[in-house]
């Protein structure tokens, strides 16, 4: 068999040829997994939503163990007893809020445009908790997270999640012993919402100090450290007001 | 009768030892640099590596007769960058606890110049059986340098092997860190894994000195 494959014609048909096929295996594929990836995204942001408010399998002090999938369902709706949409101080009820885009919700506000900020109020053993939705950026790609704050707006748990954090580093602010620091610290600095600051040399490795608005920084992480700071101001800032009528309550 | 023929053998032996991707053809270093910081995150890799330089040496041998010379750098790309979407297409679908761990290491994967290098070196002048040994010994090859470079660099620079805290707690001050020991914060930025795996071309050559370029 015999082709000139140093033909023009025959590397253009070729081109042509292979960009058509492997086109068209990746749509396939992404089209048949589609509805398989997306409820395990659904799934994923209910864990995360779980987590932040104290429900989870933790043990010890292992790793961060999540509600299994197969109960998260149930679980969700068990626990989250409202889904709010906020607007300034306004907040209006609406299904499923917990799977707006945050990314594009937080931006849209901050830009002055249609704000439509989801959060969530869970209620567990009597407790109320309100969990704010965050995005920011790290040093390489995008953070996200779940932040869950009492009324007297003290934090009752976080989750974070990263893109692509480099791991060993930035990718620790997933890891319990950095998102465990962040209970019992005041998002509010006095009469300021602050929110909490990651701190490099804040003498206080251990975090017995829940008053300072600080918890220790993981180090060779700096930017990473600075980006969840930064998340966590710039989300509450627009959250601030549906916040107020929660403690002038 | 032995499993593989000794040629075939080799193919998988070199890359072990005597013509190791990393410390020899000194191919695939930015990876090694970027996520060796814990040993997870190695293996992790290994696997990733293994599995696609696998694969894609057989594909682009397979296909290797019709490939025009001309744009073959690009239909090479395009099979590890196909290959690497399916794999985590379907991880997202399956296993996505798996794919969030693995997402991280997609981009650097299309980039590792050891994957393009044998594919490039090998597989386009060589069957497909002999360029399926040939990448998984070169994955191999890669995979034990990282697994040893993460070993060093987490056990050194966080005191801990797969995240668990093998020489006590630092922050208690618990089993060695009793008595005066400090984790090296060092070891866990990147430049220290081009020390290790200076260190590693160092003691490969002073036992095989056959391996020293002449100057």
């Amino acid at each position: 068999m015999a082709i000139d494959t140093e033909k023009n014609s025959y590397t253009v048909i070729f081109a042509v040829l292979m960009v058509i096929v492997v086109g068209s295996l990746l749509a396939f594929v992404a089209s048949g997994l589609k509805p398989m990836i997306d409820e395990n995204e659904r799934f994923e942001k209910q864990q995360n939503i779980l987590y932040a408010m104290g429900v989870n399998e933790n043990e010890g002090d292992g790793d961060v163990a999540f509600v299994p999938t197969t109960e998260v369902e149930d679980e969700f709706s068990k626990y989250i007893t409202q889904q709010l949409v906020i607007n300034g101080s306004q907040a209006e009820e609406r299904d499923n809020a917990y799977l707006i885009n945050v990314e594009k919700a937080l931006a849209s506000a901050k830009s002055g445009g249609e704000a439509e900020l989801p959060l969530l109020i869970g209620e567990k053993d009597g407790e109320k908790f309100y969990i704010i939705p965050m995005f920011g950026k790290g040093l390489w790609d995008a953070i996200w997270g779940y932040i869950s704050v009492g009324e007297n707006m003290e934090i009752k748990g976080v989750y974070f999640d990263h893109r692509g954090e480099t791991p060993g580093l930035g990718a620790n602010i997933k890891q319990r012993f950095f998102m465990d620091d962040f209970k019992g610290e005041s998002i509010m600095d006095g009469d300021t919402y602050e929110g909490v600051e990651v701190a490099k040399g804040n003498n206080d490795p251990l975090n017995n100090d829940k008053e300072d608005n600080q918890v220790d920084a993981l180090a060779g992480a700096t930017i990473t450290g600075n980006g969840v700071t930064a998340m966590i101001k710039e989300s509450l800032k627009l959250y601030k007001p549906y916040l107020q009528t929660i403690r002038s309550n | 009768m032995a499993l593989l023929s000794k040629k075939d053998a080799n193919l998988i032996k070199d890359p072990l030892a005597d013509n190791n991707p990393i410390t020899i053809q000194v191919l695939g270093i930015c990876s090694a640099l970027a996520i060796t910081a814990e040993l997870k995150a190695s293996v992790v890799m290994a696997v990733s590596v293994l599995f696609v330089l696998g694969v894609g040496n057989v594909v682009i041998s397979l296909i290797r007769n019709i490939i025009p010379a001309k744009i073959r750098i690009i239909v090479q790309l395009v099979v590890v960058a196909s290959l690497v979407i399916i794999v985590d297409q379907v991880l997202k679908a399956f296993a996505y606890e798996l794919s969030k761990t693995l997402s991280v290491f997609v981009g650097l994967i299309i980039t590792n110049c050891i994957i393009m290098g044998r594919f490039e070196a090998f597989a386009l002048g060589n069957g497909p059986w002999k360029s399926f040994l040939d990448g998984i010994g070169n994955a191999l090859g890669y995979g034990v340098i990282l697994v040893i470079v993460g070993f060093f660099r987490e056990l050194l620079g966080s005191g801990t092997l797969f995240g668990m805290k093998v020489l006590g707690d630092p922050v208690t001050k618990t089993g060695l860190y009793s008595i005066g020991y400090e984790n090296n914060g060092f070891m866990i930025i990147p430049p220290a894994a081009l020390i290790v795996v200076g260190i590693i071309i160092w003691v490969q050559r002073s036992r095989n000195r056959e391996l020293i370029e002449e100057a």
